[in-house]
């Protein structure tokens, strides 16, 4: 087995935006979150990330500005730290050592140096049971504070930071549990628990969500189980409090928030309308539909201008005043991925399911989601328990311009739906476009579907394989019929082997070969003629996964089986080359070079075994990459190549290794040189001071810098034009009374115009002179002066001309200008 | 082997893909409801091409009974292009658009045939039963010129391309030259073995004439030499022969093929035709040489591309067809059948009918496409303040409903509009929409008669349609479901479900019906294809070499 020193896996961006509530700054220009271990710092405007604030060293579970200097900001840890930042400039403050898992954070404007944590019980980690803690920050001036000086507030409260929520100024805090709303008076030290019945008749789920408190009046908003929102009053009596109760949510109520001055209650939950309710009167709502995925959190800025909400497919939406969505930041959406990974040729971006009936691009190297592309194209219904058209297979073909999806729906008591859609890149929109629907392509589901590997699209060929005991072959066709327009792809020929089920297909490198397994037997067929050229079997076991080999290895054909066995077949002599004992659960290959990847399931972990067909030993290999199955995996193209050297680190230099774990982290192998340069780079790239500047800005704006520049030093050289030599200096001293009638100086100019010279050539260079020096005379002064000055610089201009002339056409030179010079010579003689 | 399932094509559509670049776009799209899809499905039936458009495009035929069979039709080739119909014992000759004829040759004293123009369209000659070749002047009434000399009734008499010469094709098995203005008989050949029914002369030669014959050959005469000069067997009796205009090529047509004959290369066959599943009649050209038609016994008239000779469309007729004429420039097809029946059906004139349609749709005539651009191209000065306006959705009556949950309503909806549009996809796409969304049982719950009757009407109309059938299976058996109660109230209703058991049994016993026609041809196929995998005994071509499959 090879070392693997230098090589680590590591998460590779994709990190839940979405956890907790974000929290919008003072000034409304910045937006931090938690996500995973750091806590980001987003633009309002330009949705850019600013600042990623590493530190903690497990997941981040809260963040809150600080009551007491609205430009530092806390971050709380499952690490059991509490981190102060300076956000604006991305610099840690302090650390304060709290000791417990902190599975939320609060503050309050009125208890400055104090946090509320919600720690658990007991100190280990498995607790169920959680308080909520009141820490009181020691005044240090050292980085790492031990802060021990705990007191419990509330016992048993759920560790979900919406079931807590501070009143108008901080008098109270109200804590939800199940059933139970639970008020405790900070300054009576006293608190009040009222219950809601249990009872499920008619559907009534009394269970509390959520709670919110109103900033300026005693008044709680709580969210519930069925929808209803009640609003509590009266809340310091234990007998006498009212509620009412409002209702239009349909399902649980995901999160409500009341506006800084207590006008209106925000609401959103699995519906992703944002209702907006006017405190006071219940019946006016307002509605902002069609927000793309559940509402998980809302915030409000602390001006009211800015609403924003996280929504439950890693986004967080910024509303202006209720009405315009202003910027949308997306993570990457890593529910429900059914699709392989893959990589845009084009973009080079990672292809994988996003929103509901989506395919999202996603920039690894940005680690931001480009676009979506609607491949359903159908109203998504938000109502749970519903089967919706979903993307589960997707293709791209080699140079990126078609993409071939299939989408289906399975509804218990009819048969599946599902339908092939095939799409083409147009260049002038930069997207896809939907160019061939077939419904029902086969008679049962799809299990496989690869693009051959030619460029050329007129022969470009996609097979699909279905449990219908089928594979067919679709290719770009001419429009059948005359009202047809432009070219749509139909299928060219069926193919089947004994009525068995193909699992997988393959293309060869050269596209000349498809492989297409049926159960236990792996069959060869020619794209050009559809014979069965010949059929490949081995130690039984179903095949799982095909592959071919690459470049120098092309004559092999991987396939991994049922039987955990992994065969290398030679093709030039139809016969098991290898095979060796593996419970391969992925196979795959670099398109790039021969490598080829394994991730073995092996006792509740995964390897990874990077070899090349043709050789015994293995080129790379990590144990215990991580815990659970790997399904999905991609190689990703490098833009620009590494020179590592090292034997075990060659597969990762034209090429990175990407893989989703079984609890959906996207992970990749990487490098100790390469993290090092990541490192420096990304301090490089920070962009400093206000918001609005981005690089992008950054480059635009030094442009237009430099363009002003050179126009202002163009300015001034014109201002400099007017003056001149000696002979315009005589014109102009000279009183206007004593020079001669402009007509006769305009006739004796015209004259020394027409140059008698033969050089035809010579002659037309002032000429040209003349006229650009037309343009660019702004002053309007006496015919005679302007004149003199054109003289002049057609004059000097041709001086500078001539430099590079020969000593004949030098000589001819002088003579132009002598006779230039002429008129004005024998106009100054005629001067009285 | 190759099959294509049901596939369609989009027109672009440009808001799916919302580019990286364009965030506003984005933005737009996401808040925009999405419009339910009207899916639109392959045609079935034959292919749309330029051919059929173009062989489609005639009005209703006219019929005109004839005394007896119909068995030729000649186009007078001078303007206003009279056509001469023979049946029986009389020679018709008909205006463009007359329905009666305007002149009848009645004076044969036993069946006519073989009526034909001269090229000036001033004569014309027919045979008869009774041997005579007769020669009238378009004008009178008596016979010109008598010409006697055959033994047996004559069926096939032409002109010349002098004019002063008449050719005839007799069943004494004997074809002759006659003189017109002498009333003489030139030459006569007896090469043929059998009746002469057929025949044509040249159009560019004078002396060139051509006879197709029950013998199964055709032969070639000049009236120069004695002799025939060209001999080609058609292998069936002749029944008809037709030389195309370069004369290079000649068709002829006997029993169930149609053979093409390059004159050029000294009667080479070039084609045969086999579309006919009975003998074919008779032949004729377009106006403009591009393509055949012919017709046949079995009732058919095909027409053939004359560069590829490929059938590109076909015509259907009540009886068998004895013979075909097609006017100039394609503006009538002319066909008599054997019981007697003439059928022309005349060219829709476009032009015509554009124009009445721009008289009439004056008042209520669409913005121009100017007005629909005003404005769009306009390009703001540097100045100017943009405000923009949220562009406006357009969504269906049905998708508004559905916008607002109205799932009955919108179910309402899209039935009006297939009331109004005949269009069954619309209410289709939205049954399945509901399907989609759970709600089609409460869409369809709590109908008064009326609506039920309707949606049960569209169930009747459309359940067997096996583009629409999966989704209207399922919306049949929620209906049955959900008024299992109510059975036995409404008789409207009653019989609607009746009607909808009725034709649910009569699509089972066809299904069955096709299975069995399926079983039949199964084992056919199997029996006629090759064992293919026999073929390949172990031997495999990858990558270029031979070599031996090891079956492991």
């Amino acid at each position: 087995m090879v070392g693997n020193s230098g090589i680590r896996v590591v998460h590779r961006g994709g990190s839940k935006i979405n956890f907790r509530e974000p929290v919008i700054t003072n000034d409304s220009r910045f937006l931090l979150c938690s996500a995973g271990e750091c806590v980001k710092v987003f633009s309002t405007s330009t949705e850019e990330c600013i600042h990623d604030l590493q530190g903690h060293t497990h997941l981040v579970t809260g963040v809150a500005i600080n009551p007491s200097n609205h430009l530092q900001v806390y971050s709380s840890s499952v690490d059991g730290t509490v981190r102060l930042w300076d956000f604006t400039d991305g610099i840690l403050i302090k650390t304060f050592v709290i000791g417990y898992p902190i599975y939320s954070l609060h503050t309050s404007a009125k208890h400055g140096g104090i946090l509320f944590v919600v720690v658990p019980m007991a100190k280990d980690k498995r607790s169920e049971v959680f308080q909520l803690v009141a820490v009181h920050l020691p005044r240090s001036g050292e980085q790492l504070v031990e802060a021990q000086e705990l007191s419990a507030v509330i016992s048993n409260v759920s560790p979900n930071p919406a079931t807590i929520s501070f009143g108008h100024e901080g008098e109270y805090i109200a804590s939800a549990k199940s059933f139970q709303l639970e008020v405790f008076f900070l300054k009576k030290q006293k608190s009040y628990k009222f219950f809601l019945s249990a009872n499920n008749k008619k559907g009534v789920q009394n269970t509390f969500t959520c709670v919110s408190c109103h900033p300026k009046e005693d008044c709680i908003a709580t969210g519930h189980e069925d929808g209803k929102i009640r609003l509590w009053r009266n809340i310091n009596q234990k007998k006498d409090y009212t509620y009412s109760t409002v209702h239009w949510h349909h399902t649980a109520v995901g999160s409500l928030c009341f506006t800084p001055e207590g006008t209106s209650l925000l609401s959103g939950g699995l519906e992703s309308v944002l209702v907006q309710w006017r405190y006071g009167q219940d019946s006016q709502r307002d509605f902002l539909p069609r927000l793309g995925a559940a509402i998980t959190h809302i915030t409000v800025s602390p001006d009211g201008s800015l609403f924003c909400t996280s929504h439950a497919d890693n986004k967080i939406t910024i509303i202006q005043s209720c009405i315009n969505i202003s910027a949308v930041i997306q993570g990457l959406v890593k529910d429900g991925v059914r699709t392989d990974l893959m990589v845009d040729p084009r973009s080079k971006a990672l292809v994988l399911n996003g929103k509901p009936g989506h395919l999202q691009f996603y920039s690894l190297q940005r680690d931001k989601q480009l676009y979506n592309l609607d491949i359903v194209q159908q109203e998504y219904i938000h109502e749970a328990g519903l089967e919706q058209f979903e993307v589960v297979k997707a293709a791209f073909n080699i140079d990126g311009s078609w993409l071939a999806t299939v989408e289906e729906r399975k509804q218990k008591d009819s048969e599946l739906e599902f339908n092939l859609k095939l799409w083409a890149y147009v260049e002038k929109t930069q997207s896809f476009v939907l160019n061939t629907t077939v419904s029902a392509p086969h008679e049962a589901r799809i299990t496989a579907m690869c693009f051959s590997h030619t460029a050329n699209s007129q022969t470009t060929m996609l097979v699909t394989a279905s449990q219908d005991r089928h594979f067919k072959v679709w290719q770009l066709a001419e429009p059948a019929h005359t009202e047809d327009e432009g070219q749509s792809w139909s299928c060219d020929f069926v193919g089947a082997y004994h009525s068995l089920v193909p699992t997988c297909c393959c293309f060869s490198a050269d596209g000349s070969l498809l492989a297409v397994s049926f159960n236990e037997v792996v069959t060869m067929w020619s794209p050009t003629s559809w014979e069965l050229l010949t059929t490949l079997s081995q130690p039984p076991g179903a095949i799982r996964d095909l592959c071919f080999g690459r470049l120098s290895c092309s004559k092999y054909l991987m396939g991994t089986t049922d039987m955990n066995l992994l065969c290398c077949w030679n093709l030039l002599t139809c016969s098991l080359e290898w095979s060796t004992s593996m419970d391969v659960s992925l196979l795959l290959a670099d398109p790039v070079s021969e490598n080829m990847a394994a991730f073995c399931y092996q006792a509740g972990g995964t390897d990874l075994f990077v070899f090349k067909p043709s050789e015994p030993r293995p080129l790379f290999s990590h144990k215990a990459v991580c815990s659970g199955n790997v399904t999905r995996a991609v190689f990703s193209p490098r833009e620009e190549m590494l020179d590592s050297c090292k034997d075990e680190e060659q597969w990762l230099n034209r090429s990175q290794l990407y893989f989703l774990t079984q609890h959906m982290d996207l992970m990749t192998f990487i490098t100790k040189a390469e993290e090092d340069r990541l490192m420096a780079s990304s301090k490089q790239l920070v962009v400093d001071e206000s918001v609005a500047i981005t690089p992008f800005n950054l480059l635009l704006g030094k442009h237009r810098q430099q363009q002003q520049e050179k126009q202002d030093t163009l300015s001034a050289e014109r201002i400099q034009l007017p003056q001149g030599s000696v002979a315009i200096k005589e014109l102009l001293h000279t009183p206007a009374h004593v020079l001669p009638s402009a007509s006769f100086l305009c006739s004796m100019f015209v004259r020394s115009l027409l140059i008698s010279t033969t050089d035809a050539k010579e002659a037309s260079e002032p000429e040209e002179e003349e006229m650009d020096s037309d343009k660019e005379e702004e002053d309007s002064e006496v015919e005679m002066q302007t004149s003199t000055t054109r003289q002049e610089r057609a004059a000097s201009s041709q001086e500078s001309a001539a430099q590079v002339l020969t000593k004949a056409q030098e000589r001819e030179l002088r003579m132009v200008k002598k006779l230039d010079r002429s008129w004005l010579s024998g106009l100054l003689d005629s001067l009285p | 082997m190759r099959g294509a399932a049901g596939r369609l094509r989009h027109l672009s559509n440009l808001s799916s893909g919302a580019p990286y670049q364009n965030q506003n776009q984005l933005l737009h799209t996401m808040a925009a409801f999405k419009p339910t899809k009207i899916q639109v499905y392959p045609k079935l039936g034959e292919k749309v091409t330029q051919d059929t458009l173009y062989w489609k495009n005639y009005k209703a035929p006219v019929q005109i009974k004839e005394f007896g069979s119909v068995t030729n039709i000649d186009f007078s080739p001078v303007a206003p292009h009279n056509y001469a119909v023979t049946a029986f014992t009389r020679v018709h000759i008909y205006g463009p658009f007359s329905q009666e004829p305007v002149k009848a040759f009645t004076r044969f004293k036993n069946s006519a045939y073989c009526g034909r123009f001269r090229s000036d369209g001033q004569l014309l000659v027919a045979g008869c039963e009774d041997s005579v070749v007769r020669l009238y002047d378009i004008s009178g009434k008596v016979a010109l010129r008598m010409f006697k000399g055959h033994t047996k009734a004559v069926h096939v008499t032409d002109f010349t391309s002098d004019r002063y010469h008449i050719m005839s094709g007799s069943d004494d098995i004997t074809c002759r030259l006659w003189d017109v203005p002498n009333a003489t008989e030139l030459t006569s050949y007896k090469e043929h073995t059998d009746y002469i029914r057929c025949g044509a002369t040249s159009k560019l030669n004078r002396d060139v004439f051509i006879t197709g014959s029950y013998d199964h050959t055709l032969k070639m005469f000049d009236a120069r030499t004695d002799k025939s000069v060209m001999t080609m067997d058609h292998g069936q009796p002749v029944e008809s022969v037709l030389l195309y205009p370069s004369e290079g090529l000649l068709v002829s047509a006997g029993g169930r093929y149609v053979k093409v004959w390059d004159l050029l290369k000294g009667g080479q066959p070039l084609v045969s035709l086999r579309n006919h599943h009975k003998t074919v009649t008779c032949l004729c050209l377009s106006s403009n040489g591009q393509r055949l038609l012919s017709g046949s016994l079995d009732r058919h008239v095909k027409v053939y591309n004359t560069t590829n000779y490929k059938v590109v469309h076909n015509f259907d007729y009540a009886a068998s067809i004895l013979c075909l004429g097609l006017a100039p420039d394609d503006k009538s097809i002319v066909v008599g059948m054997t019981n007697g029946v003439l059928s022309v059906k005349h060219r829709k004139s476009g032009v015509t009918e554009s124009n009445k349609k721009g008289a009439q749709g004056r008042q209520n005539r669409r913005p121009t496409y100017r007005f629909f651009v005003k404005g769009k191209n306009f390009v703001p000065k540097q100045d100017d303040y943009l405000v923009s306006k949220p562009v406006k959705q357009h969504l269906a009556k049905y998708d508004k409903e559905l916008k607002r949950f109205n799932h009955s309503k919108a179910l309402d909806t899209a039935m009006e509009s297939w009331m109004r549009f005949k269009k069954p996809e619309v209410p289709v796409a939205v049954i399945k929409e509901l399907d989609r969304r759970g709600t089609l049982k409460n869409a369809v719950a709590g109908r008064d008669e009326k609506k039920l009757s309707q949606l049960l009407h569209f169930l009747i109309g459309n359940l067997v349609d096996p583009r629409f059938a999966p989704v209207l299976v399922t919306l049949a058996e929620m209906i049955v479901d959900i008024y299992r109660s109510v059975v036995g109230q409404s008789s409207v209703v009653d019989r609607q479900l009746l009607q909808l058991q009725d034709l649910l049994e009569r699509e089972i016993d066809y299904q069955k019906e096709l299975l069995e026609v399926m079983g039949m041809l199964e084992t056919l196929f199997t029996a006629s294809l090759p064992k293919k995998e026999a073929l390949y005994p172990g031997i495999s071509r990858s990558n270029g070499l031979t070599q031996k499959a090891q079956l492991v």
